[in-house]
Parts: structure tokens; C-alpha cells; sequence
């Protein structure tokens, strides 16, 4: 760094739940994503600072963390659209344990994608089989709105009804699952939304939209998640719920 | 870690405001039902009700009486518009739906204050 050039001041989470922020000030650059920032320090500050990315483009998921109060996916996120008095806060993303510095433990957030049968089960059908699934179909339609999901975690630690209740399957679990209920070729349809409407799951959501107002690649779960109301309600109607 | 509360970042969205009016003006309802209900019990005596409908034309009470007018319009117009997300599928312009919500809610209390005064 010389000393022409302009720097700001960028507060980074350090530690674990009981951490605190620590100042860095590092330099304005072109262009500059809030990953290359965090990536900086690493390299010229302080190299145990803990963080997780990979791809860097946008596709992976693996960088979303919360920058000025608000959880977005670093790595398509400019500094100087988010930069405010020119001060940056960068945290790790709520709603899930904190390991170290800007990196959780994602592990609640795969078990509950799991917990919502959101996974391809075969049917009885011959192997063989191509399983017709028209284009133009209301299924397919709806299955194409949901899917594209990279997760990345944002909606879940956006989502309040996460904060109140940890047990709560979260949007983007949610999400998955509305688009596999969606998949004509299911064997098991009934037991997504088996799955998805006991306990905490769809009916626990209070359509805030925080979900689908954060979802970097322009998802909504919220949406998704109607759905899944929707169809749990007609299934137990029908007296396939049980 | 210090990302909570009510005036977070990230709830700074018109989906997160609506619920938080939706749930206000139901609390505001739910408060207000009894005291409601209680007056209209006092009809059963004449005097104490004529004194009651004597308080209630105070200017002040009049305005919150239209306060809660305005938050139950909106409540029943913010209560429709979930519904029809929830069973209609209405996915666009959530935006301009909820101040469409609240338009209709504080139109309801200014048309109720011009008729009380």
C-alpha cells in the first residue's frame, strides 16, 4: 500500500459467537469486490483471517456473508454499491454457529435440505423408461422458477422465522423441495409433502419475503414455499397426509 | 454477534414492514375488542352509556377511534393479500400490493375522520 492511495475502513467479525469486529483499513481499488476485500486482509493483513470461497464467480455459494447488516454473496457484491459513509461491516451470516471469523458451520442448513426430501426418488417404472414431462406443463413451469438454487445460505440467514425457531426448515430447504414435488417422475410425491408439512416446516413460514428480497439469483422461496402449502392442504384433504 | 434486532439490515424490505403492521395493528385490534365490547354492554344502562358516547366525541378520541379504524382496514387488506399469496399464487409486485394495503388502509381512516368531525 503507498501512501497516495485511498483507503477505507472495513470492520471484520473475528472469533467465534463471542467475538468481536476489528478494524482493518484497506485500499480502494477498481472494480473491487467485498470478496477481493476480505481476500486482502487475508493476504496483506493478517493471514488467519478465516473465510470460505471457491469459484469466485457467483456459481459455488460458498461466500455469502453479512455485509453491513445484510447477507449477500460476496463475490458479485461491489464495494461501492454497498459501502455506506465510507465503512464496510462484514460478519459472518446469522442464523447459523459461528467456527471462525466470517466462516459457519453449515451443517444445520444441509441437514434440514436433507430433512426435506429434497432428492430425486425413483418410481416403480421400468428403468428403460423415458418418463414423459411436457414443457409446457403447470409442474414444469413451477419446477423451472425454483430451481438455479446455488446454497449459498443467504435466504436462511436472512429468514426470521429461522432466528425464533432453529428447527424450522428454512427457505431454501423448502425451495429444493417444492421443485422435486414439481418433478413428474417423483415415486414419492406424498412423501415430500409428508416431509415438508410436520412439525416445523412449510406451515411455520410467516411470508415475510425476506427470503425471496435476499436470494442472490433471484429465487423465491416464499413462493415456493406457498406451494408446498397449497398442495400439503389439498393432499390432507384427499386423506394422503397422515 | 451484534446482527440482531428489530432495525436490521436486512429486514429493510416492504415484505418485513407489512408483517410488522400486520401483527401491530392485530395486537392494536385485539386490545381494542374488549374495551369495545365493554362499552356496548354499557347500553344496558342508559345513563352510563350516554356518558360513554359523551366521552367518545372528545377530538381526540375520535382520532384514535379513526387510528383504529385504519388499522383494521389494513389489517383485512394486508390478511387478503397473504391469502392470496398463499392460495392464488400471487407472486408479482409484492411491493405495490402492500402499499396498495396500506393506501387502503389509510384512506379507510382519513374518509372516517372527514364523516366523524
Amino acid at each position: 500500500m503507498t501512501s497516495q492511495e485511498r483507503t477505507f475502513q472495513v470492520d471484520i467479525w473475528r472469533g467465534d459467537e463471542n467475538g468481536e469486529y476489528q478494524p482493518f483499513e484497506v485500499p480502494e481499488r477498481e472494480n473491487q469486490t467485498v470478496l477481493d476485500v476480505v481476500t486482502y486482509i487475508q493476504r496483506h493483513l493478517d493471514p488467519a483471517l478465516a473465510y470460505r470461497f471457491a469459484c469466485r464467480v457467483g456459481v459455488c455459494g460458498s461466500c455469502a456473508m453479512t455485509v453491513n447488516g445484510r447477507p449477500r454473496w460476496t463475490c458479485r457484491t461491489h464495494v461501492s454499491r454497498v459501502v455506506k459513509n465510507g465503512k464496510l461491516t462484514i460478519a459472518p451470516l446469522t442464523n447459523l454457529p459461528v467456527i471462525r471469523d466470517l466462516v459457519t458451520d453449515m451443517t444445520p442448513f444441509f441437514e434440514k435440505w436433507r430433512d426435506a426430501r429434497g432428492r430425486f426418488v425413483a418410481g416403480d417404472g421400468p428403468k428403460n423408461e423415458l418418463a414423459p414431462v411436457e414443457p409446457e406443463s403447470n409442474e414444469r413451469a413451477a419446477a423451472s422458477e425454483a430451481i438455479e438454487c446455488i446454497n449459498c445460505g443467504v435466504c436462511y440467514s436472512a429468514c426470521d422465522v429461522v432466528s425464533w425457531r432453529d428447527d424450522y426448515l428454512g427457505p431454501a430447504a423448502l425451495n429444493r423441495a417444492w421443485a422435486a414435488w414439481n418433478d413428474v417422475r417423483d415415486g414419492d410425491r406424498t412423501g415430500i409433502l409428508k416431509a415438508v408439512s410436520q412439525g416445523t416446516g412449510c406451515h411455520t413460514c410467516h411470508t415475510h419475503q425476506s427470503c425471496a428480497e435476499h436470494c442472490p439469483v433471484a429465487l423465491n422461496p416464499t413462493f415456493s414455499i406457498a406451494g408446498l402449502k397449497r398442495a400439503s392442504l389439498k393432499a390432507k384433504l384427499k386423506g394422503q397426509l397422515r | 454477534m451484534s446482527i440482531s434486532g428489530l432495525t436490521r439490515a436486512s429486514r429493510a424490505h416492504p415484505g418485513f414492514v407489512a408483517a410488522l403492521i400486520h401483527r401491530l395493528s392485530g395486537l392494536a385490534l385485539a386490545i381494542f375488542l374488549p374495551l369495545h365490547f365493554l362499552m356496548l354492554g354499557l347500553a344496558l344502562d342508559e345513563a352510563a352509556f350516554s356518558g360513554a358516547v359523551a366521552w367518545s366525541n372528545q377530538p381526540l378520541v375520535k382520532i384514535s377511534e379513526a387510528l383504529m379504524v385504519s388499522a383494521l382496514a389494513v389489517h383485512f387488506a394486508g390478511g387478503l393479500r397473504l391469502l392470496a399469496v398463499e392460495f392464488l399464487g400471487l407472486t408479482r409486485a409484492q411491493g405495490a400490493w402492500i402499499a396498495g394495503c396500506f393506501a387502503f388502509g389509510g384512506g379507510v381512516g382519513i374518509l372516517f375522520l372527514m364523516r366523524a368531525f
